[in-house]
């Protein structure tokens, strides 16, 4: 069986950055691991920009994002295997994976990073009543075939839910000279960017329909048309308001799930809120030597903040090969209070913080002039004024070592306030 | 005199900001519902010239993915979009193709090329 020092399940962004920041801290032999024909993951079928404005004060598309760290990933000859799927990890950080030319391949990592990203909800995992014909895609499979394939999924568009992959394939099928119709979302408030609402459906005059959900998809082979409804204050249809719209492709985009069934495998401990792992500072999950960073742990809106946390686990992972982690000294809890549905990280050890700390957060609905406030116990560890939080946004306070000092009943707890 | 109202993405509130033209003003415009001053520039873009990075495929031969990523490598006017993607859509290319290779350049004479965004 091959032994290497680290294995990173998973080629998008966070697995790139993760192992090229291992190899950068003297990790010796690192091997990445993806299922895809090329590296890059879902950047690939990005074509879009507004990538790297924070990691490179740049826009890019994701395709250029995902160059980037390809190039420089085999500029330090990091072992890589494409069209190779990885079936299970123990907790000994045995993998064992599949592909063409080697069949089943075992091996032996001394520390193992999870960056198998997230997958979309699908109509199962919503309950649309209806008949169930074709032509119902998720958002991103629609991006897919059109990004890469060259395959158009349709004509007449209606999609449900507002998170980012449906809007921008909203603009992007209206370019390629579908008529989207109408994007239907069941909250009050959009779920994806504000710059998404704007230059992907107020640019090309695609009207959003907040409180709306679908009621009934006709159709027998191919989707012929939805029922729209509005919803009442307890998410319910209010009769009388349904609306028929024609169309032959429903696309979905309705929320991602962090894919942990090899997690879940090496006996790793997985947040019921995020879906994702439980994390210390280091990215480390409750398995010593299992790091996991990006979409795996949690749904992130930006890719720069997925290459920051994952560059945070490589670097981990390279001292913990290398025998440099040491021991675990005081463990600070987070604890999400009064309108925060969660945090990560959800354990801090004081000790391994060398200046700061970024903890990373979504609120649970939408607030005007209020603050982010930590604090431990009584004390007030950090307060910053917000003039607008929502769910769709990521929120991220940064704690500086010093300022943890202050925790001493060893927890933090946030509210909005 | 008629305003016109833009949704400002500069930050994630998204102002809703109301433009008027105003010639006793320096700018040329009265800005009002932006709360910063970020806004203002942005919203004043917006009316009087938007433009917008356009970022597509075109058909790509003899690779075993077939479309290749491009975008404009600056922003066109948002009014030019539809008939850009005519022109992009009008062409086909082979591999080997280098990140930033221009694939059509001053398209539709606006003086902005389109390039590759991806190498194949």
């Amino acid at each position: 069986m091959n032994e290497y020092d680290i294995a990173v399940i998973g080629g998008g962004p966070a697995g790139l950055a993760a192992a090229i920041e291992a190899k950068k801290h003297g990790a010796g032999t690192v091997l990445l691991i993806d299922r895809e024909m090329e590296l890059g993951g879902i950047l690939q079928q990005c074509v879009h920009n507004g990538f790297g404005l924070h990691i490179f004060r740049e826009e890019l598309t994701g395709t250029e994002y995902a160059e980037r760290f390809i190039k420089e990933l085999k500029e330090l000859r990091i072992e890589y295997k494409l069209d190779t799927m990885v079936l299970s990890i123990t907790e000994e950080k045995v993998i064992s994976m599949v592909n063409k030319t080697e069949g089943l391949v075992n091996i032996k990592a001394k520390a193992v990073i999870l960056a198998m990203g997230c997958r979309e909800r699908t109509r199962g995992a919503i309950n649309i009543p209806g008949t169930r014909p074709s032509g119902i895609f998720t958002a991103g499979t629609a991006q897919r075939f059109v990004n890469k394939e060259g395959y158009m999924v349709g004509r007449n568009i209606v999609i449900l839910g507002s998170g980012d992959i449906g809007m921008i394939m909203a603009r992007r099928l209206t370019l390629e000279g579908a008529r989207v119709k109408v994007v239907a979302e069941a909250l009050p408030y959009p779920g994806g960017l504000v710059r998404n609402v704007v230059q992907c459906l107020e640019d090309y005059g695609i009207p959003l329909l907040l409180n709306h959900t679908i009621v009934d998809i006709k159709g027998k082979n191919r989707i012929e048309g939805v029922t729209i409804a509005e919803l009442d204050e307890n998410r319910k249809p209010i009769g009388g308001t349904e609306q028929f719209y024609e169309c032959d492709t429903l696309l979905l985009s309705v929320g991602l799930i962090p894919e942990n069934e090899l997690s879940k495998g090496a006996d790793v401990k997985l947040d019921p809120i995020t879906g994702g792992p439980v994390v210390n500072e280091s990215m480390e999950t409750t398995v010593r030597g299992v790091f996991a960073c990006g979409n795996v742990v949690h749904v992130h809106d930006l890719v720069d903040y997925v290459t920051e946390e994952s560059r945070t686990a490589g670097r981990n992972a390279a001292r913990f090969v290398n025998g440099e982690a040491g021991g675990y000294g005081p463990v600070i809890r987070t604890k999400p209070g009064n309108g925060i549905r969660y945090i990560v990280p959800h354990f801090i050890r004081r000790d391994k913080v060398e200046r700061s700390v970024d903890l990373f957060m979504r609120v649970d609905r939408i607030f005007t002039d209020k603050k982010l406030v930590v604090k431990s116990g009584d004390i007030v560890i950090r307060a910053i004024n917000k003039a607008y939080m929502r769910p769709g946004e990521m929120e991220r306070i940064n704690i500086t070592a010093e300022s943890l000092k202050a925790a001493e009943n060893l927890s933090l707890t946030i509210d909005v306030e | 005199m008629e305003g016109s109202i833009v949704t400002c993405t500069i930050c994630p509130i998204g102002c809703r900001i109301e433009v008027i033209e105003d010639s006793s003003s320096d700018s040329g415009y009265l800005v009002k519902g932006n709360k910063c001053n970020r806004g203002i520039g942005y919203a004043i873009t917006e009316v009087t010239n938007p433009a917008r990075i356009l970022t597509t495929t075109v058909k790509l031969n003899n690779a075993c993915l077939r479309r290749l990523p491009v975008r404009t490598d600056k922003p066109v006017p948002k009014n030019l979009m539809l008939d850009c993607m005519k022109v992009i859509n009008s062409v086909e290319v082979d591999t080997p193709i280098e990140l930033g290779t221009v694939i059509i350049e001053n398209i539709l004479s606006t003086g902005v090329n389109v390039i590759s965004s991806k190498t194949v």
